[in-house]
């Protein structure tokens, strides 16, 4: 299997307010189609793990590798276009453009990649709303809608370049039971169907238990 | 090319969502464009309309004779001196004439000369002004007054009477405003001229003529030229003055140096004549341009500050769209293109409101005897004020806009991610 994302020993500190040795000698790989979730105390460097593995974080030491291609140490300027493309990221807080429409909240990433025409972009960001049961809100301002229906309006605009991996830090820590299954099987399909990484931090041990893998960690450190 | 259209879209959203920012932004830019385009165009209309007050009246080189000093004195001749000097004391001018020696073969040679527009003879005569028990000591100016009208404006400053009736009229004077004023005397009236050496001749009003100068006015007089020849008892080719118009005026220092070494006379060019004058219009455009710079900085300072809010406000979009994979480029390209819309909103708005202003000016009346032909303030149209304009507007939301879209540029998602 083609290993979609790699780390080899990252080492990271916090130098303010004081040194801290926040994750330590990292190593993993993510294959293609591979479904993995983190888990661990809060504090233990999940968030922090994240933020590096999806390029925005780049003071680190070590090797991050996308589909075999060294990451570290490229301009940020490469980085942001590997983001685009490559990777879909929902944060831990949903995070949307409050003075967007949702549709086009979904839409800027195609737009910024700019490889598909206006229609064709619209017509992708409906069909992943459909996904999530929330196409009924297109058209809504993101500020006017409740938190779940936004973390699932991020998940959607996660996916609209169909990336190659998906990471979510707790991208179902604010929906119901219901509406974590249903995100749950989604990203099950996603992941049989097109062959979509995920790594996904949860603290949700049955979501977490459903997964390929569980990577554990405890004071910046991968224990399994 | 769709990647411009939604970072515009982005910029235009955020301009649109905050529209009373916008608009005070906008309207800082408006102000400093149009004080700039109102203040430079009335400050140049009234440097042209002075200009041309001084100009209109000064030939472009003047031909004379001084009585001066020779510059060689008979001693000079008489013995070099190898280790000696020589003084004397109480040099007075030789008794020479104030004509122009030649004077209608210099004339014919000027203007047979491209670059010359036209040539007019004067002839100059200091001269008493006698009306009843009045006698004033004034000026009277032989001219040929047909080709005066054709190469000055001085058919503007003719205020009563035609040059036509001085030109049939064998005996007649233009008298100055102010002279005739002194004399109570009025178009029609006859006029007394007494020479230095004590000749009277009787002459008829034709005319009234005011420059708006009054050191002018109170002194001068215009005959035709054969009727002062005849006063003073000259011959025909008595001539004291020639008045040279260029075509090109920026030729005139080195023509008049060339005259002057061709014929022996002094002549004086129209920028050596009016050098104090230049300074005059430097300093009010020196004026209206600081100023409108003074008030171009403000706008950009209110730019900056609103732009600079904005930028702490969209700290969480800016993450946002970096984490999706928009380029530091990019956001700094969302918000100096905020700042151009502001810049050119305003600035054009800036151009309408200076030129609104200047129609406004360019309608109040303004009346003034100095300046016979104006009736209104003056206005200077020009388009390029207007392109400056736009030019000034741009840079200055440019410069204002590019620190805070820089910072913005610099923005650290990760940083800004976990402070919420
Ligand atoms: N900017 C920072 N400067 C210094 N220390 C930091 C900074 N950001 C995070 N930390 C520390 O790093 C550690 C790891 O933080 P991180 O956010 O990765 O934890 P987490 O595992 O995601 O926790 P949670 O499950 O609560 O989200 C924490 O102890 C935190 O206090
Ligand atoms: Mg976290």
């Amino acid at each position: 299997m083609a290993v979609v994302l790699k780390a080899d020993h990252i080492d990271k500190y916090f130098k303010k307010p004081v040194a801290f040795h926040v994750l330590k000698d990292i190593c993993f790989d993510i294959k293609r189609g591979e479904f993995a979730s983190i888990m661990g105390k809060s504090g233990s460097g999940k968030s922090t793990l994240l933020y590096i593995l999806s390029t925005m974080d780049t003071d680190y030491t070590g090797a991050l590798y996308f589909n075999n291609e060294l990451v570290t140490g490229q301009s940020h300027e490469k980085l942001s276009g590997i983001r685009n493309r490559h990777i879909g990221f929902v944060f831990q807080f949903h995070y949307l453009l409050s003075e967007f429409s949702v549709l086009e909240n979904v839409m800027l990433p195609a737009k910024k990649l700019g490889e598909k025409s206006y229609r064709e972009i619209e017509y992708d960001a409906i069909e992943k709303l459909k996904m999530l049961h929330i196409d009924h809100l297109a058209k809504k301002r993101a500020s006017q809608i409740s938190g779940g229906e936004k973390q699932r309006v991020a998940i959607a605009r996660a996916l609209i370049n169909n990336p190659s991996i998906l990471m979510g830090d707790e991208p179902t820590g604010n929906l119901d039971s219901y509406n974590s299954e249903n995100v749950f099987n989604i990203f099950k399909q996603l992941k049989e169907e097109q062959g979509l990484s995920l790594l996904v931090v949860t603290h949700d041990i049955d979501f977490a238990e459903r997964t390929d893998r569980i990577i554990q960690l405890e004071d910046g450190r991968v224990v399994n | 090319m769709t990647r411009w259209k939604v970072l515009l879209e982005i910029a235009r959203t955020h301009l649109f969502t905050r529209m009373k920012s916008t608009t005070t932004a906008s309207l800082g830019v408006t102000f400093g464009i149009g004080a700039y385009i109102t203040l430079v165009s009335f400050m140049t209309g009234l440097n042209r309309m002075l200009d041309d007050l001084i100009l209109n009246q000064t030939p472009h080189i003047h031909l004379y004779n001084e009585i001066e000093p020779s510059e060689q004195q008979p001693v000079n001749l008489y013995l070099e001196p190898e280790n000696a000097f020589h003084v004397v004391h109480s040099v007075k001018p030789r008794q020479s004439q104030k004509k122009i020696h030649n004077a209608y073969p210099i004339l014919q040679y000027l203007k047979e000369d491209p670059a010359v527009k036209g040539a007019t003879p004067q002839l100059r005569a200091q001269i008493f002004y006698l009306s009843g028990s009045i006698e004033l000591g004034g000026n009277l100016t032989g001219i040929d007054i047909m080709e005066e009208v054709c190469l000055s404006n001085i058919r503007d400053y003719i205020i009563e009477g035609t040059p036509e009736a001085l030109d049939n009229s064998e005996s007649g004077i233009l008298l100055g405003a102010g002279l005739a004023r002194k004399m109570s005397l009025s178009t029609g009236d006859r006029i007394q001229v007494s020479t230095v050496k004590g000749a009277v001749f009787p002459l008829k009003i034709v005319g009234l003529y005011q420059s708006g100068i009054a050191d002018i006015d109170n002194v001068q007089g215009f005959a035709g030229l054969k009727t002062v020849q005849r006063i003073l008892g000259e011959p025909r080719n008595y001539i004291t003055d020639i008045n040279i118009k260029l075509l090109d005026i920026d030729k005139a220092p080195a023509m008049a140096r060339q005259l002057k070494r061709l014929f022996g006379v002094k002549a004086t060019d129209i920028n050596e004549a009016n050098a104090q004058f230049e300074t005059g219009s430097d300093i009010r455009n020196l004026i209206t341009y600081s100023v409108s710079v003074t008030l171009l900085i403000v706008a950009g300072f209110g730019i900056y500050n609103i732009l600079n809010m904005l930028i702490y406000e969209k700290m969480k979009d800016i993450a946002i769209l970096k984490a999706t994979g928009f380029s530091g480029g990019d956001v700094q390209f969302i918000f100096i293109s905020q700042a151009i819309i502001i810049g050119v909103a305003g600035g054009i708005l800036g151009l309408l409101v200076g030129f609104m202003l200047s129609r406004l000016i360019d309608g109040i009346a303004f009346e003034t005897e100095a300046l016979p032909t104006i009736t209104t303030y003056p206005i200077n149209y020009n388009p390029w004020f207007y392109i400056i304009g736009l030019s000034f507007a741009l840079l200055s939301t440019f410069i204002a806009g590019y620190l805070p879209a820089d910072k913005a540029r610099k923005i650290d998602p990760v940083k800004i991610i976990r402070g919420s």
